[in-house]
């Protein structure tokens, strides 16, 4: 395999989604079985490339960046500057190779998921072409090489997410959702794009590679700390729109509207997970400062939404909060220089919190299924004062979730206590460091909250016997 | 061939005097055969047309009013090139968009359309500021024609308004195009003289009090029918009260020729009451995004809300063009183009609605998704291309725009980029809020329940425009490259300037 081979493959597994898309949203109700198999099947060719490229670069070329840069726009000779030209491009490196394979991965878990799921939906083509549309647009920003792209991609998957949350739109609860998720997610943008401006405006370049290369030669904006700072905590706004951290927490739990497969894609791995890799690419210019402002905000993020847990009588809104809060953590965990505990923190979320949704669907539907039975369409079926004395109706689920609520709450032997306890260390060495001892307090603090909103459920909806429990089989 | 470019709607009305009374589908006919036409030979225009030079290109000149060296000339370059052929695209589909809708004294309707194509394009072209005048002030008539006669309920009231308006701006350019032709005679080896050409040489000269009270003249005149706030207030009306089609080219095309001038006379004429005003005339810009923006939130009529929405976005191209960066004064120009494309085909979006329930209050629609797919798909695209959506036309305009305001030396501050930029919030609230109201939801009203889906002819005006808002956003170099010369030459022009001023303001000093 040759670095050209490599980024031919890498170029094709961002427009295999994009083409997907084109297709269904064109012909996708004149295809067979409304083109699912060809939306899917275009996916799995992007898996597989995925794993192709990450293969090859760690042992070919394993230490090497692989990029391709070309001229968008050309604005000539500009006098005092040169030649002014905006430039897009894509790079390959470790990170990125990681990064493919995990959101080819699970856009394609989700579609195959979905083809039974939402198998009879009025606008089923139409819901394959949006996944299509979301999957390239976080393709592209995994892969970009410059702040340019990055923007555009990440502007991108807040349409998706508008289409795809708001998919059932004759729910008005879901259009709203979309339009909020849409919206505050470009509030967020809005500061990145101001950090993106004074990039170019001191370095006329918006590529990765001449951004961090001048910064490494010593240039910074303006010439001055407090300009670089604030380029870097205005970049960090657009992790703080996607990765729903506060105050722009708010769109998440909300956009549970969306059909479920959706939240998994949006919630547990890749649009939350998005924030927290921009934080990891534009690493190199943020200052101690910078760290500093998202340290903190992944704390009071983690602490507030900790707390809304923990009144919240909605299983999913828990959860919903609980993703939230977890993200505080990553975000935290990332501020404080613990980069790669904040990732592993991403990793290990992914999948116990996937499993905890999985198992309040399941809840959810023992519930509903019991209530439909006995004729009540008043009792909310994911209320957990409602539930109670399930383990005895339901001991898979019961055994399943506790492994589940262990691992979050961060017990030994779990996977959760392995990441929590990296980033915990980490909070407490950049309190030592630093003095900033509230970061490791809130760490702790928050540890508390999290098994005590998930033992909440767990004995509410499982434990002893409730009045109706009788009713649940 | 400009003169051909310019004078061919002639030949339509020409033909138009021999059709007989009766003979409705000929009359539509012809009237849009002759305006495509026009956008063919315009299209030759754009062909021949060579990016890398900066000067005036396809000069005719032909004396007029020898004895004060008023000619007839005409040329184009980068800058307006694009717009020329914008007014060229949009006519034939104003043309096309109105033909169910206009029944009534049709013959007239079309004679005005083609009529006010040879003002736009006239302004466009015009080399010579007294023939930009004439053509300036011609144009008013058959636009005033056209909202006062084919209009909606109040449409004399919004006419006389218009028409008031953009007069009153108008006077003082005149008298400031006679001053300045006078100045002109004055200096050493001067003469009387309106040409373009050589007042570019001799107005920057002007000292200062004088050349900031002939630059607020011109600016004012613009200002009014960009319309910039607090002038905006007869464009609502406007709006509301013309024909689907005077929306259309008002909105496309009328409006641009506010910021055409400002670009084309403003700058390269006053370059030092330029620098003065830039950060007074960028804070009533900026004003106009957000104002436009909150205004347009509050709307109940889908036209009303575009109409605010136009307020807010040309307040992006004057931001941009008094930035006077590479990047502001490019985004400028082409957010102009994409505001014509995608403002344009909103109002024709709007008409359709209109013309199927002859109403445009929002509370009124509803879950239309449902009943009208392919209606929500083009409405959808176009929406997005109006907030500035990332692969489509809207967002690379504002992008440089933005990039060249915030990086500007000129306005001396980062506020003005970082207010505008939050009016890219404002109008995600708003048109996704309007989009909701209007095609989410249940399908409630009994009213809306049988509507059809768009037909051949609405499907095949709105595809053009498609293909411009998708190429534009993904591959906007097409039409960023022939502004390209003539935007260098005069940010250069405002550079050395500029530096010159200061220089001399030193050695005085010294």
């Amino acid at each position: 395999m040759t670095q050209e081979l490599l980024l031919q493959l890498a170029t094709a597994i961002l427009f295999l989604p994009l083409l997907s898309f084109l297709i269904i949203i064109f012909f996708g109700k004149k295809l067979p079985r409304q083109g699912d198999i060809v939306s899917l099947s275009l996916v799995g060719l992007a898996l597989a490339s995925a794993f192709a490229i990450l293969i090859g670069k760690l042992t070919l070329f394993h230490a090497e960046t692989i990029s391709y840069t070309f001229t968008w726009v050309d604005f000539g000779k500009v006098t005092g500057i040169g030649h002014l030209k905006l430039e897009l491009g894509i790079m390959v490196d470790n990170l990125v190779a990681v990064m493919l394979v995990v959101v080819t991965l699970i856009s394609f878990l989700v579609h195959l998921f979905s083809v039974e799921y939402m198998h009879g939906d009025v606008r089923y083509s139409r819901y394959f072409a949006y996944l299509g549309i979301f999957t390239f647009s976080m393709l592209g920003i995994v892969i970009t090489n410059n702040f340019f792209m990055m923007y555009v991609f990440w502007e991108l998957v807040g349409l998706s997410s508008y289409l795809l949350i708001g998919h059932w739109y004759e729910k008005k609860s879901a259009s709203d959702a979309g339009k909020k998720a849409f919206i505050v997610n470009r509030v967020g943008d809005v500061g990145m794009f101001i950090g993106i401006n004074i990039l170019w405006t001191n370095f006329h370049t918006l590529t990765f590679e001449g951004v961090f290369g001048a910064m490494k030669a010593g240039h910074i904006p303006f010439e001055s700390n407090p300009w670089l700072t604030a380029a870097g905590i205005l970049i960090f706004c657009g992790a703080v729109g996607k990765s729903a951290q506060f105050p722009l927490h708010v769109w998440l739990p909300d956009a549970m509207e969306g059909p479920t497969p959706v939240s998994a894609l949006i919630h547990a791995a890749t649009m939350v997970a998005a924030g927290v890799y921009l934080i990891a690419r534009t690493f190199p210019m943020m200052t101690a400062d910078a760290l500093m402002v998202i340290a903190y905000v992944g704390a009071i993020t983690a602490f507030i939404s900790a707390t809304i847990a923990i009144a919240q009588n909605d299983i999913k809104k828990v959860l919903a909060y609980s993703t939230v809060s977890q993200l505080g953590y990553m975000v935290m965990g990332l501020g404080v220089g613990a980069y790669t505990a904040g990732f592993f923190h991403l990793a290990t979320h992914a999948a116990f919190k996937a499993g905890l949704f999985l198992g309040a669907g399941s809840v959810i539907h023992a519930m509903h299924h019991a209530l439909h039975h006995q004729g009540d369409h008043h009792t909310d079926p994911q209320d957990i004062r409602n539930m109670g004395g399930l383990r005895s109706k339901m001991p898979v689920t019961f055994w399943t979730f506790l492994i589940y609520t262990l691992a979050i709450s961060g017990v030994p032997l779990t996977s959760g206590f392995m990441s929590k306890d990296e980033i915990l260390a980490g909070t407490l060495a950049y309190g030592n460091l630093t003095g900033h001892v509230f970061i490791p307090i809130v760490g702790f603090l928050v540890a508390g909250l999290t098994a005590f909103y998930m033992f909440r459920i767990v004995i509410l909806a499982f434990m002893g016997t409730h009045a109706d429990a009788d009713r649940c089989h | 061939m400009l003169s051909f470019v310019l004078f061919s709607p002639f030949l339509g009305i020409l033909l138009l005097a021999l059709v007989p009374k009766g003979k409705a589908s000929i009359v539509k006919i012809v009237g849009i055969a002759s305006s495509l036409l026009t956008f063919l030979l315009s299209l030759a225009v754009y062909w021949h047309f060579n990016p890398l030079s900066a000067e005036l290109q396809f000069v005719e000149q032909l004396p007029w009013i020898h004895s004060l060296d008023m000619n007839y000339i005409v040329g184009v370059d980068g800058m307006s090139l694009l717009l020329l052929v914008l007014t060229t695209f949009l006519t034939p589909i104003a043309l096309v968009a109105s033909w169910n809708s206009i029944t009534d004294r049709l013959k007239g309707y079309v004679v005005c359309m083609l009529l006010l194509e040879v003002g736009m394009i006239g302004v466009f072209v015009a080399v010579d500021l007294f023939l930009f005048y004439v053509f300036w002030e011609a144009m008013l008539i058959p636009m005033y024609f056209i909202i006062g006669i084919w209009g909606g309920k109040d449409r004399i009231y919004a006419a006389v308004k218009f028409f008031l308006y953009t007069m009153a701006g108008s006077l003082l350019m005149l008298i400031a195009i006679i001053s300045l032709a006078y100045y002109a005679s004055t200096v050493p080896q001067g003469q009387f003289t309106t040409d373009l050409r050589k007042l570019m040489a001799i107005a920057p000269g002007i000292a200062s009090p004088m050349q900031a009270w002939m630059f607020l003249a011109f600016a004012l005149s613009f200002a009014i029918k960009v319309p910039l706030f607090p002038f905006h207030t007869w464009l609502p009306d406007a709006h509301v009260q013309a024909p689907t089609a005077g929306s259309v080219i008002l909105a496309g095309v009328l409006l641009k020729m506010g910021t055409y001038g400002m670009l084309r006379f403003c700058l390269p004429l006053f370059p030092f009451a330029s620098f003065q005003f830039a950060p007074y005339i960028c804070v009533l810009a900026v004003i106009g995004i957000v104002y436009g923006a909150l205004v347009a939130m509050v709307q109940t009529d889908i036209k009303k809300l575009v109409a605010y929405s136009s307020v807010s976005h040309l307040g992006f191209v004057v931001l941009g063009i008094f930035s006077m960066t590479e990047e502001g004064i490019q985004g400028g120009i082409l957010q102009m183009i994409n505001h014509g494309l995608s403002t344009g085909a909103l109002f024709l979006i709007v008409g359709m609605i209109y013309d199927r329930r002859h109403t445009r209050e929002i509370s009124e629609f509803g879950g239309l998704s449902k009943q009208m797919p392919v209606f929500a798909s083009f409405f959808m695209i176009t929406m997005l291309s109006s907030i500035g959506l990332p692969g489509l036309n809207g967002f690379v305009g504002e992008f440089l725009i933005l990039l060249g305001s915030f990086k500007s030396s000129f306005l001396g501050t980062h506020v003005f980029t970082i207010v505008a930029a939050s009016g890219v919030v404002f109008a995600a609230v708003y048109m996704l809020w309007m989009f909701q109201r209007v095609m989410f939801g249940t399908l409630k009203n009994p009213a809306n329940q049988n509507l059809p889906d768009l037909s051949v002819r609405e499907i095949g005006l709105l595809i053009p425009i498609m293909i411009f808002i998708v190429w534009i956003g993904i591959y906007p170099t097409t039409f960023l490259r022939p502004p390209a010369a003539s935007t260098a030459k005069l940010v250069k022009m405002l550079e050395q300037t500029r530096n010159g001023e200061t220089l001399m303001k030193g050695s005085r000093e010294k």
